[in-house]
């Protein structure tokens, strides 16, 4: 409570001279806190011990890094780790990319502009499990949509999800169709923040349409871009449902990420070990995602 | 005013979208017609027959009406999470923006923290289960209220720090207590955002998979997104009853948008302007 009163001069507009109780009352952190102390916060301090230990829910033993060696020393685990990573950085890069281009024509003074933002939004509000189930049944190899309409083409479709090179990305792909729609609409709103007067005066100076996005347009969205950067990124590295929905990290460990790790663990009774998991990409998330919104928001300041 | 040129784009534009976003949706309604035979070959083909409602009367009363259960437990949860999150969001929100201590740093590390940290499964399971919470309902609404607050917080307090300080005060001199100047001169103003929050939340925790399947176990607690799980290994081959659970429980999602497309926009992207 000290800090309540060193905050006096802060609030020096209540009138709390004449007893009167602060209209700003700190128990109003109370439900909140509780919930996400009890059921997050202490979960998460836990799991560092639990990690540490061979664990069956009811005793445990304490075993130092073992599960952590033995995370590192497993060649499929390792990959799963690698797939985290290489998930993350190509739906984020590619929502991105496709994002941007998407807003940008759809800011344009195109025909049936409202019909094609809500057709690009809706599959962000549909269930990624039966958009998982769906784009399994449509990538099947031989009786798959998507190879039967390459097949018209001419063209030999790969095998999407049973190909291990190709699992992943194809998992990836999936998220992407799902996500740009998030994307699109963040990078709509940072679009049309930009003042006109930016494009009326590179008009003036007579700049090119590629000069317009690339010096006004690109640097101008740069807080979108960090947001939708982040997002998906942390999305990405998280990623569980549509995985588990897809490839269920198969063939063999192809497309296993780090999530799909520890729920296999889980399934499998290595509490420990699944923990470790989670400390794992609770670090991993830590080390790539703190410095990325460091860049992104100092670059920011230049302006 | 369009060039013959911008329209052709614009052409190109709605014949990719289709290809890309409409094929999709529409495949999963077309083999939703079908019946189970013509549906087996998997083909993007009109049906040979009208077989939607057969499709959804074995849909819904397949395991003993477990669809049907799920929706009971998938909405309560919905309800009662989303109506809380509101409530203790906006106080939260509320305190934050308008009171200066040294807490707030920690106050909102703490909430990027829920924001970017993944959950420790197997811990909340450990917890759950002494407190006698692990797959029940209410654990499970406990458990979306613990995820999905910081959100809800982040958003609430950047609408609240444009109301102005001026109104609380006001209502101090007309007398007002202090939990008065909360419920019934703030909550209020904060209307749009908590559409904004309900919406937004609402279809996050209906169309959440992960964590029923952790922390729910049990047919009788299934959720809407679990039954499609179910669904899938017991009827490996009866596509066209797995897609017209896809279409069900898509329908929900789809209401939203048509009626909330603004707010749901509004929603998420906030914080795309000022980073």
């Amino acid at each position: 409570m000290a800090a309540l009163t060193e905050s006096a001069p802060v609030d020096r507009a209540m009138p709390a001279a004449r007893g009167r109780r602060s209209p700003y009352p700190a128990w109003f952190f109370l439900p909140a806190a509780v919930i996400y102390g009890v059921l997050f916060l202490a979960p998460t301090f836990a799991s560092f011990y639990f990690s540490l230990t061979r664990w069956t829910l009811s005793n445990s033993v304490f075993i130092g890094l073992d599960n952590f060696v033995q995370f590192f020393r497993e060649p499929f685990l390792v990959q799963g780790l690698v797939n985290t990573v290489i998930y993350a950085v190509l739906t984020s890069g590619l929502k991105v990319v496709i994002g941007m281009a998407l807003a940008v024509l759809l800011t344009s003074n195109i025909i049936a502009r409202g019909y094609l933002r809500s057709v690009v939004f809706f599959p962000v509000l549909v269930s990624t499990v039966g958009v998982g189930i769906t784009f399994t049944v449509l990538m099947h190899p031989t009786q798959g949509m998507i190879n039967e309409g390459l097949a018209l083409l001419g063209i030999k479709g790969p095998g999407w999800l049973t190909d291990p090179k190709l699992a992943l990305i194809s998992v990836a792909l999936v998220d992407v169709w799902k996500g740009v729609g998030l994307a699109t609409v963040i990078y709509i709103a940072g679009l049309v923040a930009i003042p006109k007067d930016y494009y009326e005066a590179a008009r003036i100076d007579g700049a090119t349409k590629w000069q317009n996005f690339w010096y006004v347009t690109l640097p101008l969205s740069r807080p979108a871009t960090a947001t939708v950067i982040t997002l998906s990124f942390i999305g990405g590295l998280r990623t569980f449902d549509l995985i588990w929905a897809m490839t269920k990290g198969g063939p063999g460990f192809a497309s296993d990420t780090v999530a799909s790790v520890i729920y296999k663990q889980y399934q499998a009774g290595f509490y420990g070990l699944s923990t470790a998991g989670n400390v794992v990409l609770f670090i991993l998330i830590g080390l790539l995602v703190v410095p990325l919104t460091m860049i992104l928001n100092r670059k920011q300041g230049h302006e | 005013m369009r060039s013959v040129r911008s329209l052709a784009g614009g052409f190109a534009a709605i014949f990719a979208s289709i290809v890309v976003f409409v094929i999709p949706f529409a495949y999963i309604i077309l083999t939703a017609l079908k019946d189970r035979r013509q549906a087996a070959t998997r083909d993007f083909s009109l049906p040979n027959g009208f077989h939607l409602w057969d499709n959804l009367v074995q849909v819904v009363t397949t395991r003993n009406w477990m669809l049907v259960t799920a929706f009971i437990n998938s909405t309560l949860i919905t309800v009662a999470s989303v109506t809380l999150i509101v409530v203790f969001a906006a106080m939260v929100g509320f305190v934050l923006a308008r009171r200066k201590t040294r807490w707030n740093g920690l106050i909102e590390f703490l909430i990027l923290a829920g924001l970017m940290i993944p959950p420790a499964v197997v811990p909340t399971i450990w917890l759950l289960q002494g407190l006698k919470l692990f797959g029940t309902l209410h654990g499970m609404v406990l458990i979306e209220i613990a995820y999905n607050l910081p959100f809800s917080i982040l958003l609430y307090r950047a609408f609240i720090a444009t109301i102005p300080r001026e109104l609380d005060e006001a209502a101090i001199i007309d007398g007002a207590r202090p939990l008065d100047v909360f419920f019934r001169v703030i909550l209020p103003l904060l209307w749009p955002v908590t559409v904004t929050n309900i919406v937004v939340q609402s279809v996050g925790i209906f169309n959440d998979f992960t964590n029923p399947l952790y922390y729910l176990p049990g047919a009788g607690n299934a959720t809407v997104q679990l039954t499609l799980y179910n669904f899938q290994s017991q009827f490996n081959t009866a596509y066209n009853l797995l897609f017209t659970n896809i279409l069900l429980i898509t329908i929900p999602p789809l209401v939203v948008f048509l009626f909330f497309n603004r707010q749901i926009v509004a929603g998420m992207t906030a914080g795309a302007v000022k980073g």
